[in-house]
């Protein structure tokens, strides 16, 4: 199958094909942000959280309309602010629902995947019945359109990079916050021994809280940075579910940089596969392979050590 | 410890007046159109009792119940789609005597793997052996290196979304996104008419019921109770000497069979198999049937199936929106607030009301009235 295309060819498509893996690992990274804190640090099967991603692209899109109507001078700009209050809406919406629901559930994390399956189903609803059953999507602002020229044949969009940024940045915070800062110990705590954590002072219902709350929060910022690159419909969550929670599972459920190095794979293989197969078999494969190796290594590529 | 005898007086009951329900009461009241759905609920029962014991019974949960309810069906379709797919019916295509769909896919020749479907016993083998052979080898991977709980489940969820995608993508050998569809007959035995529906209807009721007498023999026997040793502490079980892998491998399969005969009833009840029943939003759905029903119960699970079912066909037809907010209502209430679904609610809430009654309607001799209460402890 490669006879056909020349050297250049060859490498041109796997330059750009590689690209457009990143974007999508950027995308899978933001993603899976979110849900590796929720399931990685609290072992809480969140199915809910495409529709957290979704609320926060919502949240863009009428922001984009609200500036394009009444502060049409300060367009460029209305990203950050979009992106700003989607985690605040992601994240009170995630706190509302760790009171209601997840709090009574710690001791049963296969429940919790029924009922925030019952959540989403609601979600969906809801978006339907609010934003109609249409995708939506958002217009650019100029500075994100276009694309840059790197050879004559390998272009890569704006757009692309501005994610890839995002990407990297809010990984960095995750970080930081998950490994160097107070609070973070604090949920590290809790996960190896609630009792003990809260023996010593930590308030763990506090921090539980707070913790679905911004991993709630991560995935809206996600859904805010994914209409840059797609349209958003009330289902769009579902379609992301499983892409997502098999990328923190092949990383290693606790793991940060397994998380970031799990999202790389899957998305290079599919994305430079997907040029000489079907998209469908890409994905296949993909999915093949990544089950099949965590058959073999079921605490997937980068295990904590841990005394169980 | 006491053998358990296969089936108290209460249980049988209990299947006495499921049977009623299921071969009396529905056929009594629903017009034919009616009773053909719920013939087509009662396919997803097979499904529901097989997640009673692997998930109930056994603590298993697979999210993944939609690809052995897909594979026999699509099994039973094969073998339909073959026979409704003569080369005199077929005269049209451009290669006689192939499916349709291969036709308009630009496929000349039947695959190699549909030969043996030109068979019945080959089919109906396959419609049990499929779903058991993938469960064997997942259930094999899975459970000899003590994977389990939530990573179980978000690995059975995967196959599903893998199934889905290569079943939809593979167009010319499966029929894509619209699957295998106008079938007509069985064995020259036309299963589009009322009478047909009507029939199937009783061929699952019966069918359902050996998948029940199976899965009840399996709960009263040593591996049942086993089952439910390792669901709540499976350390302990491994260390008196079982192989607990072995046990649930075996529970794992034995719920992909009764799927996968759901499957092919469905198929033949409904005319039709198609991708939107293997993938991740109908295995959930078919856990919620269990759930509803009330996990730790066989019987619950059929009741489950029907109501849910019941409800969101009524439901839908009369308020499509309000629909998902009542499924998902209901999955979060059943959750939260009745673990154990209905079955739990009638044998914690109802039944010792019931009995409350009867007591004092009938005044009892002490020593009959010991007898429940011994025969509680026994179970």
């Amino acid at each position: 199958m490669f006879a056909d295309y020349s050297w250049p060819e060859l490498g041109a498509i796997f330059a750009m094909q590689g690209f457009a893996g990143l974007i999508l690992f950027s995308v899978f990274v933001l993603m899976a942000l979110g849900l590796a804190i929720i399931f990685g640090q609290m072992g809480v099967i969140n199915m809910a959280h495409g529709e957290f991603m979704i609320l926060g692209a919502y949240v863009t899109y009428l922001m984009s309309n609200l500036f394009a109507d009444h502060v049409p001078a300060l367009f460029g700009m209305y990203f950050f602010v979009a992106m700003f209050l989607a985690f605040i809406a992601s994240g009170a919406l995630g706190l509302l629902v760790e009171w209601a629901m997840i709090r009574h559930l710690y001791k049963r994390p296969l429940d919790t995947l029924l009922a925030t399956w019952g959540l989403s189903l609601i979600l969906q609803q809801v978006y339907r019945s609010v934003f109609g059953a249409r995708e939506v999507g958002v217009s650019i602002p100029d500075w994100m359109m276009g694309s840059m020229p790197v050879t004559d044949l390998i272009e890569i969009p704006i757009n692309g990079i501005f994610v890839m940024v995002l990407a990297v940045s809010i990984s960095v915070g995750v970080y930081i916050m998950m490994f160097r800062s107070n609070w973070g110990k604090q949920v590290r705590a809790i996960n190896q021994n609630r009792v003990m954590a809260g023996a010593v002072g930590i308030n763990t219902e506090w921090t539980d809280r707070l913790t679905f709350g911004i991993g709630c929060g991560v995935a809206g910022v996600a859904g805010s940075a994914f209409t840059m690159i797609g349209s958003t419909g009330p289902t769009a969550g579902q379609l992301y579910i499983v892409d997502t929670f098999l990328v923190v599972v092949f990383g290693g459920a606790a793991s940060l940089l397994g998380t970031i190095a799990s999202a790389f794979s899957i998305s290079q293989a599919q994305s430079i596969m997907e040029f000489f197969l079907s998209g469908s078999m890409a994905k296949v494969l993909t999915l093949l392979v990544v089950v099949g190796i965590l058959m073999i290594r079921p605490q997937g590529l980068f295990a904590m050590k841990l005394r169980k | 410890m006491t053998r358990t005898s296969f089936m108290t007086r209460k249980e049988l009951i209990g299947f006495l007046i499921l049977a009623a329900v299921i071969f009396v009461l529905l056929p009594a009241v629903l017009d034919s159109f009616r009773l053909n759905l719920f013939g087509k609920y009662l396919t997803y029962a097979f499904v529901a009792v097989g997640l009673a014991l692997c998930w109930g019974a056994g603590g298993i949960l697979s999210l993944g119940q939609g690809v052995f309810f897909g594979l026999g069906g699509y099994c039973m379709a094969m073998f339909l789609k073959l026979e409704a797919s003569t080369p005199e019916n077929t005269s049209i295509q451009s290669t006689p005597g192939i499916p349709d769909f291969m036709d308009w896919n630009q496929l000349t020749e039947l695959p190699v793997w549909w030969q043996p479907f030109y068979s019945l016993p080959l089919a109906l083998l396959a419609v049990v052996a499929v779903p058991v052979a993938f469960a064997f080898i997942i259930g094999f991977a899975m459970f000899t290196r003590r994977v389990g709980g939530v990573y179980f489940a978000i690995i059975t969820q995967a196959f599903a979304a893998i199934l889905t995608i290569l079943i939809i993508g593979q167009q010319g050998y499966t029929g894509g996104v619209n699957g295998i569809t106008d079938l007509r007959t069985l064995l020259g035995w036309d299963i589009r008419t009322d009478e047909a529906k009507t029939t199937l209807y009783f061929v699952n009721g019966v069918l359902l019921f050996a998948v029940l007498l199976i899965a009840q023999y399996v709960r009263k026997s040593k591996l049942g109770r086993l089952l439910i040793a390792m669901r709540d502490q499976e350390d302990r079980v491994r260390f008196s000497g079982y192989n607990v892998a072995n046990f649930k491998i075996f529970i794992f399969c034995l719920g992909a069979a009764f799927a996968g005969i759901g499957g092919a009833m469905f198929t033949l009840q409904v005319g039709f198999m198609s991708p939107t029943l293997v993938g991740i939003v109908p295995s959930i759905e078919m856990v919620i049937f269990c759930a509803v029903g009330g996990r730790l119960s066989i019987l619950g699970a059929v009741y489950g199936a029907l109501l849910v079912n019941w409800a969101k066909t009524s439901f839908s037809e009369a308020f499509p929106e309000l629909w998902l907010l009542g499924l998902g209502g209901l999955f979060i209430a059943v959750v939260m607030f009745f673990p154990n679904g209905l079955a739990g609610l009638w044998s914690e809430k109802i039944e010792p009301q019931l009995e409350g009654l009867f007591r004092k309607s009938k005044p009892v001799e002490p020593a009959e009235s010991a007898a429940p209460s011994s025969r509680a402890a026994a179970e």
